[in-house]
């Protein structure tokens, strides 16, 4: 944490950035993005287990932007996510100053996306026990049950698109939901509604979801989303040997043509 | 009318619930969902957790369902028939065991869907809703009633409270006529209450922070203080879930579904905290960025409907800081308000 808080003074000193994103202290014992702009603030970073959210979602949203220059405090899935953005062309090499603090006090600061690639091919990404288990359990199930699951599942959303705005791969400024000429997800929180949006949503990012859970965090009803987007993200990567977030380049499979691919449909 | 105390033994709640069902009278009670508390329909009392500090959701989806169809439409040769419809036909329903909060928030609900246009809808479902509070005996850090003029054990917006005393029995005060007639469905359960019953004593005790008031006339002296708003909501994610858990939060969209020789009119809640929520056809948007639309959020509750509703639009639940993903504290940036410098 004292080299996180030192980094963060110096580059803000430095005027080599004009914030840093990181984690501060919240109600009890949460955890919460804070915006550090002045040198004297930084010793309010904070960084611990509590420290879940995916900073990388203030990346490219305009109040932050407007701030100038940031360095984001990044964990293994805002990594990820600033690899995913960077394909994307979201954000450039040189814009941002990510710095990767360690269980161990230590602190990584990434020069380049390079990097960064580095780095995660040689990275475990753990998966939470009681998540896997819920996995399994519902792998498990017959067509009928899991389908009678989510029905039970998502007649629990209210759509406040917690899930949407807490995803920083959902940076579209204008969503698909919000176009209405012509209505393509019903808006309003009734079964069908409610089912083609979740379904919509998982399927815009298959192959761009990073899997940083912050979409069932944010859940305010406790739907378990990472369970459709990691199936998703498991198919992919069978079917087409790709994962989001390991490259800063745009490869995904579910909206890239090479002109070797075997499907012609598109040519 | 004035509040008539009597005892309800801790044993006779069962009984009470039966004695409403027997009545043909849905009861919702808090039912606890794995990790959460709801509001939800229960057959027995064994159904519902009355220890519960907070539901994740307020129980206004009784009173404003989050889609309520409100017309149908149908084509018949050359001409539109609509049909409204049948309020009549909603049950007659209790909602047991709401803490005082949500109690004193049916009136600042009842104030929006009332102030202008008779909302007829919300009227149906208020008109047919009995409401039996339970004063708190524990609060946690997110709960600031005593802050805007309530407390653990207000009566305001009950028809009848119950208070859970030493013994495990309840203090029943009915506050009103409504109170008095669902006591008629079992008066052999509400019995003389004692006369040293110490009501007190059974409350949680929730720290007075600021008044309503106060915060009310900063949040308005500091309107122009863009940097305060900006600050405030800069991690804010612009997301509906404080607007979709509050009690109070009454914005809705109408949306129209079907084909065009036939279909149905709905009411959806909406929520100020999302960015195309005031968009322009023009695609100016007055709430260009967050900020402004967390000051709306608070400047509605605490200073808007006073002003025009003479109601207040927070009754301190705490809701919407739990559900927040990223912990914007309501309690804590009005703390934050009253104390910055102007």
């Amino acid at each position: 944490m004292d080299e996180l808080r030192k980094k963060a003074r110096a580059l803000l000193e430095a005027g080599e950035v004009r914030v840093v994103i990181g984690y501060g202290g919240g109600t009890g014992d949460r955890a919460r993005a804070i915006f550090v702009r002045e040198p004297e603030r930084a010793d309010e970073l904070i960084f611990d287990g509590r420290c879940r959210q995916n900073l990388a979602i203030y990346l490219t949203r305009r109040e932050v932007k407007e701030l100038g220059k940031p360095a984001i405090v990044a964990t293994l899935p805002a990594l990820k996510t600033v690899l995913q953005l960077a394909g994307e062309f979201q954000i450039a090499e040189g814009g941002l100053v990510v710095l990767a603090p360690g269980a161990d006090g230590s602190l990584i600061e990434f020069k380049t996306f390079a990097d960064i690639e580095k780095y995660l091919a040689g990275a475990a990404s753990p998966i939470d026990p009681a998540e896997q288990a819920e996995m399994d359990r519902v792998r498990a199930m017959s067509p009928d049950e899991r389908w009678k699951y989510w029905l039970g599942q998502i007649s629990r959303c209210i759509k406040c698109y917690a899930c949407r705005q807490a995803c920083p791969m959902c940076y579209c400024p204008r969503c698909t939901v919000e176009c209405n000429q012509p209505q393509w997800i019903p808006v309003p929180s009734h079964e069908l509604g409610n089912l083609e949006w979740n379904v919509m949503r998982a399927m815009h990012l298959a192959g761009r979801c990073v899997d940083c859970g912050d979409c069932s965090r944010a859940c305010p009803v406790g739907i378990p989303l990472y369970l459709l987007n990691r199936v998703l993200i498991g198919d992919i990567e069978s079917n087409f040997h790709q994962r989001a977030g390991m490259k800063a380049e745009v490869d995904y499979a579910l909206s890239t043509f090479h002109p070797d691919d075997r499907e012609n449909f598109i040519r | 009318m004035e509040i008539e105390r009597r005892l309800l033994k801790k044993e006779a709640l069962a009984g009470l619930v039966e004695k409403i069902n027997a009545a043909g009278r849905k009861v919702h009670a808090p039912v606890c969902e794995g990790a959460r508390v709801e509001f939800a329909p229960i057959d027995s009392i064994a159904e519902a957790d009355l220890g519960y500090v907070q539901t994740t959701q307020s129980a206004k989806n009784l009173l404003f369902p989050r889609v309520e169809r409100i017309l149908s439409f149908k084509r018949r040769g050359g001409a539109m028939e609509t049909a409204d419809p049948d309020l009549s036909a909603l049950p007659e329903t209790v909602v047991l065991g709401m803490h005082p909060c949500d109690a004193a928030a049916i009136g600042s609900l009842g104030a929006i869907f009332t102030w202008d246009t008779q909302d007829a809808f919300f009227k149906a479902r208020l008109e047919k809703l009995t409401v039996v509070g339970l004063s708190c005996a524990a609060g946690d850090e997110y709960c600031f009633c005593a802050s805007v003029g309530l407390g653990p054990g207000s009566t305001e917006g009950s028809d009848i409270l119950l208070t859970r005393l030493a013994s495990g029995d309840f203090l029943a005060e009915i506050v009103t006529a409504k109170g008095k007639a669902l006591v008629e469905l079992a008066p052999e359960l509400f019995l003389p209450a004692p006369a040293g019953a110490d009501k007190d004593s059974a409350l949680a005790r929730i720290e007075k922070s600021f008044t309503r008031e106060e915060a009310g006339e900063r949040a308005k002296a500091r309107f122009d203080d863009d940097a305060l708003w900006d600050g405030q909501a800069l991690r804010c994610l612009g997301c509906g879930a404080c607007a979709y858990v509050c009690p109070t939060c009454a914005c809705f969209d109408i949306q129209d579904e079907g084909t065009t020789s036939r279909g149905v009119r709905l009411r959806c809640w909406d929520s100020c905290g999302f960015p195309a929520f005031t968009i322009h056809t023009s695609g100016h948007n007055p709430r260009e960025e967050q900020g402004a639309r967390w000051r709306q959020r608070l400047m509605h509750k605490f200073s808007y409907m006073p002003e025009r509703q003479d109601v207040f639009g927070c009754v301190g639940c705490g809701r919407c800081s739990r559900a927040c993903p990223v912990d914007m504290n309501i309690k804590e940036h009005l703390i934050d308000l009253l104390e910055a410098k102007s």
